[in-house]
């Protein structure tokens, strides 16, 4: 304890006397006096202390609980339904259509798959489709595309970007769109019935515009030429992707969502993180306050299966979902954070016990030991 | 002859203008990770072209940083070198006078050739290795020098060859000398020469005695003339220097394993993937061919293969660049704070310390064992007259009102002696009561002094009227004479046979009838002399316990009193020496001076005779008191080694000094101790002896310790493990052992019993060292001993070991500067070691540790998260985050808030590091970065890794934004994922960080800032609509960033990732805290140290009794003195004598004879 830093006072510069004659002028190398450089910059110093610790572990415990319980409760609030329609089992309607895919049928394969809702869906109610295990995020698959392409640069238009390869040229006429992204895009389309009880079928309007992002509808896909009138003319030298049946000119007849601008087609260029992943296909907007979007009862879906997934073993599905502030039905982050916070509590429990037990250790005075 | 002589240009710089790059490129990729990273340049261009694309990383990512860290390194090589070309240049064109062609002409170092006859002037620093020719001074003899060398003050004196000497300084003879010398060839032996010279067909024996080495300093003698036998590179002093070392620090080394290890893990990493790709192409891939098709003619293997590659280049973030550069940014900044230091800052001789390398700062962290000179670095060589005890009384204390001993400062009132007109300035004494009794006139004092004035073997030079100058052959005695001249005895000069004394304004003039000289067996030297009056006096003073012997029974009260105050002298650690006189009879001494007369002209046992001699007339002594001598230390040496020892730091003196000096030092500055159980001499002149005091010493320190040395078991087996373990022992011993046993035991068969007694000792003192030895000592533990050395030296005798130890520091504000440009780190003061070490060094230490630990963490997590991803991707090397999050990861988001971390952190403050020097502790025992923590690291980055991959994977998992539409897309994801990894990181960053000083605050709050608005900029509509290509992320942060869920789950992971880590840090606090956790929480509850907590210098008081005494010099000087040819010409009569022997041309050799009648011409030669 004693004989300590002995150095310490005397050379801080302070010492009375200790500079004699001429002691100001030679001192012409002694360091600046500064916070900085005597590395004494004031700081806040925490260390961990029962006292901070474990008021740490309950208030994380008695926070993510009721986060926990407040989204587990919306998600569980959210009404989902889901049909699979791949076809893939043969009492499927949609078996003989999974089946005898080809590619140069011009025969739309259609299908109908009947379905009940036990409960109303009410507010808006947004259909998705699903696809599984697809690799829309390999990277040779995300790379192929080209941006200034899809943005309507006329020059990328005619001279796809190298990343399309082999989506870039078709008999040496360049493809719009390029890429392998765009190729693969997904084509089957899906029509909603309700089966009233007495067997008649309504069709339920499906909107397909605002299914994409503002800024994906505005500012990264702009068709040549501006959002022109005459898109033909416009993509006058390009010839669509191999495994589509029409240009890209002719994906919807409203010019606001056509073209490059086709928000189905901008959806689709939004590839997903994952190889189990859905995306907005429509939105069945609440008419009125009163009735609900959908009301429980029976459906139909009609699918014109245009879109193979036999080869890779993929599933296609349908989605039906409401949303809420927390988006779409996803218990997870609500279970999360519930047992989070619960292990917190606990922790906080076996701490205070452990502290409380053996807590005078490391404030024992005998340090020098 | 085919002997390629040196010329005598020296060259210590390691590149020129043409071998810089190549060298220093093949000096920096031997560093493995530069290698690594040359490697991963190669691919990544080569991938391009060959592969087709498989990186997904730009090429800059990698060279920009490699050339930039290539570059920095290569700047500072060259900085240093450029300085040590200087030093080389500065050295190499000083003058000196060279005999060409008959005449005189002065001419650069470097130009000097073997062969050549130079001119040498006084104080003028020796320029080759030179054989001794002739002197100005009496009998060829010339005074050196030699603390450059060995690090002795003290003058040494060389004589030349009669045969040589007679050419004096005359031209024509010197340049007709046409002498051969043959001798040994060039080595590093300072203490031997051998050759001989023939010279007019007569052949002469050479020895160490003619021969002038390079690096001795030429003192009071006006001229001499030399011819240079080894020049340059040859000369002994070059050849004991050792080579400059690339020194690297252990942590350097851990790294370059780690690297390995790290490179290994990642090839394992790819290989896994690349299996996993294999397989993902044989079962998904070959099917999904209809909306990806296959690379041109790519089978699954062939996939798999380029997979691995492109996997390499993704994941090398493992160990990035960054790391490099980022450490070498910390050394430089910790070795300015080194800089900087005020309280490292000598404000007497301006001298700020200094980091002259700064890539060793985590060393000084981890130091085991420090080696350290002893002259000018413990001590200040300056012997101070400090206490006598005379008739029973001690003088030299100074009491306050109540008796008490008060502590002498500067401020201190000291004896005014301006009464005396020769007195020294430079003398201080305290003790007003000691001149009061001189003044009185009381006999015993003045014959204390009489005595002091008159036996010693001292020279005096009066350079001007009234200014003495006095050349001692050890500092102690010129120190005691100084005191008489002070106390009013002036010792004014001496003749063969006579002494003149100015007793209190009186000249008295005695005669000198005999010097009964020194030697380690007498330990006491006499003189007998007759006063004006006609009393015979014998005067003899000598180490306690021999002159207790013969003191006459009268004595016997006057003895207690004496020895009780030897007893505190020596507590005090003075270097004592007793006084004597005897009244002798003047029959009895006739009768004396013809046996001793006999004695000394026999030609058998002349010594043995001489001694029995000497014995029978120093007996029945009259004790006159006892005189103190202080050996200066450096201020606060003693609370330095204290605090290291407390450090569990051990502390080896190699000194070149005598034994007895070491030893006392040793007491002195609290190495050895008074607590320890035995200190251990080794002093043996056979290597068996040497083996047999070295086993007892260690069978006696510990008796179960086994014949063989306990190798370190070592992992790996193919390495042949030469670690010496550390074993324990019980109590504190110290080991003294000498140049000639060290000689022995440094021989291949003892070093490891010499290591391993030696590493058992608290404390070891070498005594009589060579350079060269020196280096072998630190060699031996370096190599033996799993330690970090630390050597400190001011002289060029320490270069070496200042050289090979992993840091030398060199005492810098005094003359040489030699050993501080070899060195690592520079200071004025042995004291500021603690600094350095306690405060620095364990500061840089923890904070390098902190470093790679955090810097491992967050890449690990950060590459990690790619490899998970890597299953859900098809193994397609697709990188979970944004382009251009990757490259400004490391570069701008993380790289502040981490040097900030490394920079500024401490967990304790200085006072506290001094306070607890234990807290040095964990650092030599490489506690906080060891391959184990590394382990942990890896493991704890593989858990955060999930953590930040699977929360956000399966937050997203099938949810979409509250409007409806996507966010389980790539971009998303990518963003999400970033944010966490970024908050995770920052928030374990938090953990880390003990000391929040504002820079940290503002770091990371700045950094994170920086990440959002890039963020945002890089994905705003501008950026896109000016490089669509580069920026295709538009829009993801503001459609992302707005959703709640995105905020929870960031929220979630960063809490899961930083939850075990606050539990586990508790867990240890609580149930296994250790010293910093320990001294942490001490702080925390005395948040302000009490100012007095540490105030106190507490002296060692210890009443034992070591016979400690003054004697430093060899004996032999004593013949010098009566034979005359020792002594300076008077001033007075030098004008008259070179005008009478002008004519002769060699005034010198001349006129020596005609002044001193008794010159035995044998003895000299």
């Amino acid at each position: 304890m004693m004989a300590s830093s002995y150095s310490a006072k005397e050379e801080d510069g302070h010492h009375p006397g200790a500079s004699g004659a001429g002691g100001a002028a030679a001192n012409g190398r002694k360091p600046d006096n500064t916070a900085f450089k005597q590395q004494r910059l004031p700081a806040w110093q925490p260390i961990l202390t029962a006292g901070t610790v474990l008021p740490a572990f309950f208030a994380i415990g008695l926070i993510f609980i009721p986060i926990g319980i407040g989204l587990y409760v919306t998600s569980n609030n959210i009404k989902e339904f889901e049909i699979d329609y791949t076809g893939t089992d043969t009492s499927s309607p949609c078996f003989s259509c999974y089946q005898n895919f080809s590619w140069n049928s011009t025969l739309p394969c259609k299908c109908s798959l009947p379905f009940s809702l036990d409960q109303p869906f009410e507010s808006n109610v947004f259909m998705y489709y699903g696809l599984s295990n697809f690799y829309q995020n390999h990277r040779r698959y995300v790379k192929s595309r080209d941006d200034s392409h899809l943005n309507g640069n006329l020059y990328s238009l005619t001279h796809p970007s190298k990343e399309c390869e082999p989506y870039a040229h078709r008999d040496n006429v360049p493809v719009a769109p390029c890429g392998a992204i765009a190729n693969s895009m997904f084509n089957d389309t899906m029509e909603l019935f309700f089966v009233h009880p007495n067997e008649t079928r309504s069709q339920i309007p499906l909107k397909r515009k605002g299914i994409a992002w503002w800024t994906d509808k505005h500012v990264k896909f702009r068709n040549p030429g501006g959002n022109g009138d005459n898109l033909t003319a416009a993509f006058q030298g390009t010839t669509y992707p191999v495994n589509w049946h029409k240009p890209v000119y002719e994906l919807d007849a409203d010019p606001e969502n056509n073209g490059f601008i086709n928000e189905d087609f901008i959806v689709w260029m939004r590839t997903a993180a994952l190889p189990t992943f859905r995306k907005l296909y429509r939105i069945i907007e609440k008419k009125s306050s009163m009735t609900p979007t959908l009301p429980s009862g029976n459906y139909t879906l009609e699918v014109t299966y245009n879109y193979p997934v036999h080869s890779f073993d993929g599933r296609k599905r349908m989605i039906l979902s409401t949303i809420s502030w927390m988006g779409g039905k996803n218990p997870f982050l609500g279970i999360a954070y519930i047992t989070v916070g619960s292990v917190c509590f606990f922790l906080g429990v076996v701490l205070l016990l452990i502290h409380h037990k053996y807590g005078n250790r490391s404030s024992s005075p005998d340090i020098a030991s | 002859m085919s002997y390629k002589y040196a010329n005598n240009a020296i060259k210590t710089s390691k590149y020129n203008l043409l071998t810089f790059l190549p060298l220093n490129l093949f000096e920096q990729f031997q560093r493995l990770a530069n290698a690594y990273f040359l490697c991963l340049l190669i691919l990544q261009p080569l991938s391009s072209f060959l592969l087709k694309k498989i990186s997904s990383l730009a090429w800059f990512t990698t060279v920009v940083p490699l050339l930039l860290v290539l570059s920095m390194t290569a700047a500072k090589d060259a900085s240093d070198d450029i300085n040590r070309h200087r030093s080389d240049r500065q050295v190499n064109n000083r003058k000196v006078e060279v005999l060409l062609n008959g005449e005189l002409k002065s001419e650069k170092w470097m130009n000097v050739q073997v062969g050549d006859i130079i001119k040498l002037e006084s104080n003028q620093f020796v320029t080759a290795d030179l054989l001794l020719l002739s002197s100005s001074e009496p009998l060829n003899l010339v005074y050196i020098e030699t603390a450059e060398l060995d690090g002795e003050t003290n003058l040494k004196v060389k004589q030349a060859l009669t045969v040589t000497g007679d050419m004096g300084d005359s031209i024509e003879q010197l340049s007709a000398f046409d002498g051969e010398v043959r001798c040994e060839p060039p080595n590093n032996r300072l203490d031997k020469f051998t050759g001989n010279l023939t010279f007019q067909s007569h052949t002469y024996a050479l020895d160490n005695e003619k021969i002038l080495l390079r690096g001795c300093t030429l003192r009071n003698t006006e001229w001499c003339f030399g011819l240079v036998i080894f020049g340059g590179q040859d000369t002994k002093l070059m050849q004991n220097c050792g080579k400059t070392m690339f020194k690297r620090t252990s942590i350097d080394h851990l790294m370059n394993v780690l690297v390995l290890c790290i490179f290994g893990f990642l090839v394992f990493m790819c290989t896994v993937l690349a299996i996993g790709k294999g397989i993902w192409e044989y079962q998904d891939g070959s099917v999904f061919t209809v909306f990806l098709p296959r690379q041109n003619g790519a089978n699954a293997a062939f996939s798999a293969f380029l997979t691995f590659w492109s996997y390499v280049i993704i994941l090398n973030t493992v160990v990035p660049i960054s790391l490099y550069v980022s450490v070498e940014i910390i050394r430089l900044g910790n070795s300015y704070y080194i800089d900087w230091d005020r309280k490292m800052y000598h404000t007497n001789s301006d001298t700020p310390a200094q980091a002259r390398t700064t890539t060793l700062n985590e060393e000084l962290g981890q130091i085991k064992y420090i080696f350290s000179d002893k002259t000018g670095t413990l001590t200040q060589n300056i012997m101070t007259f400090n206490k006598c005890s005379i008739n029973g009384r001690s003088y030299g204390d100074v009491l306050d009102f109540t008796g008490q001993r008060m502590e002498i400062t500067e401020k201190t009132e000291h004896v005014d002696f301006s009464w005396n007109r020769l007195a020294d300035p430079k003398f201080r004494f305290h003790d007003l009561s000691l001149l009061e009794a001189v003044k009185q006139g009381s006999a015993e004092v003045q014959a204390f002094f009489r005595l002091l004035a008159l036996c010693h073997t001292v020279m005096p030079e009066e350079k001007k009227e009234g200014e003495l100058v006095y050349q001692a052959q050890s500092p102690d005695e010129g120190a005691l004479v100084t005191a008489a001249r002070n106390f009013g005895f002036v010792f004014k000069a001496r003749t063969p046979e006579s002494i003149e004394v100015i007793e209190m304004g009186t000249s008295i003039t005695y005669e000198l009838l005999a010097v009964l000289d020194f030697n380690n067996v007498r330990k006491r030297m006499s003189v007998i002399v007759r006063s004006p009056e006609g009393k015979l006096t014998l005067y003899c003073k000598g180490a306690d316990t021999i002159i207790y012997e013969r003191l006459h029974p009268s004595c016997s009260k006057l003895m207690e009193v004496t020895t009780e105050h030897l007893n505190e002298y020596a507590g005090d650690g003075l270097r004592t020496l007793v006084l004597a006189y005897k009244d002798l009879d003047e029959e009895y001494f006739e009768e004396w001076r013809l046996r001793h007369h006999a004695a000394s002209t026999s030609l058998e046992d002349r010594e043995e005779k001489l001694d029995a001699i000497y014995e029978e007339i120093e007996k029945e002594l009259q004790l006159l008191g006892a005189s103190a001598v202080e050996d200066k230390l450096q201020d606060g040496v003693p609370q330095t080694i204290e605090q290291l020892a407390k450090a569990d730091i051990k502390i080896w003196v190699l000194t070149g000094d005598k034994q007895e000096t070491a030893e006392n030092i040793g007491y002195s500055c609290n190495m050895l101790r008074e607590e320890m159980k035995e200190v251990f001499t080794v002093a043996a002149n056979t290597a068996e002896e040497v083996k047999e005091e070295l086993l007892n010493a260690r069978r006696k320190m510990c008796p179960g310790s086994s014949d063989d040395p306990p190798f370190l078991k070592s992992g790996i087996l193919a390495k042949k493990s030469l670690v010496v373990e550390d074993e324990k022992v019980d109590g504190e011993y110290g080991l003294v052992i000498n140049g000639h046993s060290l000689a022995f035991a440094l021989q291949e068969d003892l070093r490891l019993e010499l290591l391993r007694t030696a590493c058992m000792c608290q404390a070891v003192i070498c005594c009589r060292v060579t350079p060269l030895q020196k280096a072998q000592v630190v060699e031996l533990v370096k190599q033996h001993k799993k330690a970090v050395t630390l050597a400190i030296g001011d002289g060029a005798n320490d270069v070496s070991m200042i050289k090979v130890a992993h840091i030398g520091v060199g005492i810098s504000g005094q003359e040489g500067m030699q050993a501080v440009l070899s060195s690592d780190y520079s200071f004025a003061q042995f004291r500021y070691l603690q600094r350095l070490l306690l405060v620095h060094g364990r500061w840089s230490y923890l904070r390098m540790c902190k470093f790679l630990c955090y810097f491992f963490y967050k890449n690990f997590t950060f590459t990690f998260v790619h490899f998970w991803y890597g299953f859900f991707c098809g193994f397609s090397a697709q990188t979970v985050y944004d382009e251009w999050f990757i490259t400004l990861y490391n570069l701008v988001y993380t790289a502040l808030p981490v040097l900030g971390l490394s920079l500024f952190d401490q967990d304790v403050n200085d006072r506290w590091s001094f306070q607890y020097p234990q807290l040095y502790g964990p650092g030599q025992l490489n506690m906080y970065f060891s391959a184990r923590a590394f382990v942990g690291c890896l493991m704890h980055s593989c858990y955060s890794s999930l953590v930040l991959f699977f929360i956000p994977y399966a937050a997203i998992h099938d949810t979409v934004r509250d409007d409806g539409k996507d966010i389980a897309d790539y971009q998303s994801f990518a963003l999400l994922a970033q944010t966490c990894l970024l908050v995770a990181v920052n928030m374990q960053l938090g953990l880390d960080t003990f000391y929040w000083t504002a820079v940290n605050q503002f770091f990371l709050w700045g950094s994170m800032s920086v990440y959002f608005a890039v963020s945002f900029t890089m994905y705003s509509n501008g950026m896109y609509l000016i490089f669509p290509s580069s920026f295709p992320f538009i829009g993801v942060a503001r459609n992302s960033l707005n959703q709640p869920n995105v905020w929870l789950t960031v929220f979630l992971t960063s809490i899961l990732c930083v939850l075990p880590v606050l539990a586990y840090r508790f867990l240890r606090l609580q149930l296994k805290p250790n010293i910093n956790d320990k001294v942490q929480t001490h702080t925390h509850t005395h948040t302000h140290c009490n100012k007095n907590c540490s105030r106190f210098i507490t002296k060692q008081e210890t009443g034992t009794r070591r016979s400690g005494y003054a004697f430093s010099h060899a004996r032999g000087y004593g013949d010098l003195v009566t034979s005359g040819g020792f002594l300076r010409r008077p001033i007075k009569t030098r004008p008259a004598l070179f005008m009478r022997s002008s004519a002769a041309g060699s005034p010198v050799a001349e006129s020596s004879p005609q002044m001193y009648r008794t010159i035995p011409e044998n003895q000299q030669l």
